[in-house]
């Protein structure tokens, strides 16, 4: 699988570099491989945003490897954001019908705690303020 | 699934699980740091045991490993239930030693932080393993839609287990129970002040009444 090009290795103006991944790139993936994918991206001081976000279990494992990472010198975790749950999200004719309500798709952004900063959120919109350290 | 359905089928599975084991359950205390979670498992504890589980303190991360109290025996109408209490560090997704330097010399600082690393990492494996049933404690002085809470709701609600939101610190003046109501529809929202024992009676009727 290609690997997401890093900034470092760029010749450029200074910046956020700001990954995009599909849903269906981290389908392929195995729970740790995509919390080790996030956690170098967020080390790279990268913001990441997961097109369908992570499952439950998966976050509960992203807060745990994430705290197994702080250390005082450097890393001190991740600021995440995805939208909060909606009453209405699968109220589809086609939701419905196959009784799913269980969908974990959700617009997810993650990024270095000392690097972004929540603006604003709420069931439709995610404002976040990024800065370069 | 509308909101009365969801309710239904919460305290669906709460019964299913007060009729087909009489072990005491695992109850894990849960919530954002300073929340009031070893105020409220000392009251607990205090009320039903005469000891108490642990410190509390306004510094964030005071409880950094998770602490069980075994068979606090609850009476509530004639009847006797027994859980054990489990007090867990506040779950966050970011710790800075720098944060506590105020309050302490550098060295206690980053030896707190990663003892504090340490206890988030181990609520949360205690949450995926080890509890039968989720208390989750919100400060009601402060917003809580965080993306913290969001998350520990929706692992709680993904393995399935019954919970119960507590709406702390009631004696505040900017608290407000129906933000967090209105937050988490879903579940029942108990309002509570565990520092000053405000409507415990109400506390213990539903810990007997869901988790017993």
């Amino acid at each position: 699988m290609p690997k997401a090009t890093n900034a470092d290795d760029l010749d450029g103006p200074d910046g956020v570099q700001i990954d995009l991944i599909s849903g269906e790139r981290m389908d392929r993936m195995a729970t740790t491989e995509k919390i080790r994918m996030i956690l170098d991206g967020v080390h790279d001081g990268n913001i990441v945003i997961l097109e369908e976000g992570l499952t439950p279990d998966e976050e509960s494992k992203l807060i745990e490897m994430t705290m197994a990472e702080i250390s005082p010198d450097g890393f001190n975790g991740i600021e995440i954001e995805t939208y909060p749950k909606s009453e209405t999200r699968d109220s589809s004719l086609l939701g419905r019908i196959m009784g799913s309500n269980e969908s974990t798709a959700k617009l997810t952004v993650i990024g270095p705690a000392n690097q972004i900063e929540t603006l604003h959120k709420d069931e439709t919109l995610i404002s976040a303020l990024v800065s370069r350290n | 699934m509308g909101l009365l359905t969801e309710l239904k089928d919460s305290v669906s599975r709460v019964t299913d699980r007060l009729f087909t084991d009489a072990e005491p359950k695992r109850i894990g205390i849960y919530g954002p740091p300073n929340a009031g979670k070893t105020t409220l498992a000392n009251r607990i504890a205090r009320d039903w045991t005469g000891d108490a589980i642990g410190t509390e303190s306004h510094v964030p991360h005071e409880t950094r490993r998770a602490r069980r109290k075994e068979d606090v025996e609850i009476e509530r109408n004639g009847k006797s239930v027994s859980i054990d209490i489990v007090d867990t560090p506040g779950v966050t997704t970011k710790v800075d030693y720098e944060e506590f330097t105020d309050e302490m010399e550098e060295e206690d600082a980053i030896r707190r932080s990663r003892e504090a690393t340490e206890g988030v990492a181990e609520a949360m494996h205690w949450l995926r393993e080890d509890v039968d049933g989720v208390i989750y404690v919100l400060d009601s002085a402060k917003d809580p839609i965080t993306q913290v809470n969001t998350m520990l709701i929706g692992i709680v609600e993904s393995r399935d287990l019954p919970v119960l939101i507590f709406a702390n610190k009631i004696d505040l003046d900017d608290s407000s129970v129906k933000r967090i109501e209105d937050a988490f529809p879903q579940h029942k929202t108990i309002p509570l002040s565990a520092k000053e024992g405000e409507n415990m009676d109400e506390v213990y009727d539903n810990i007997a009444e869901y988790f017993g």
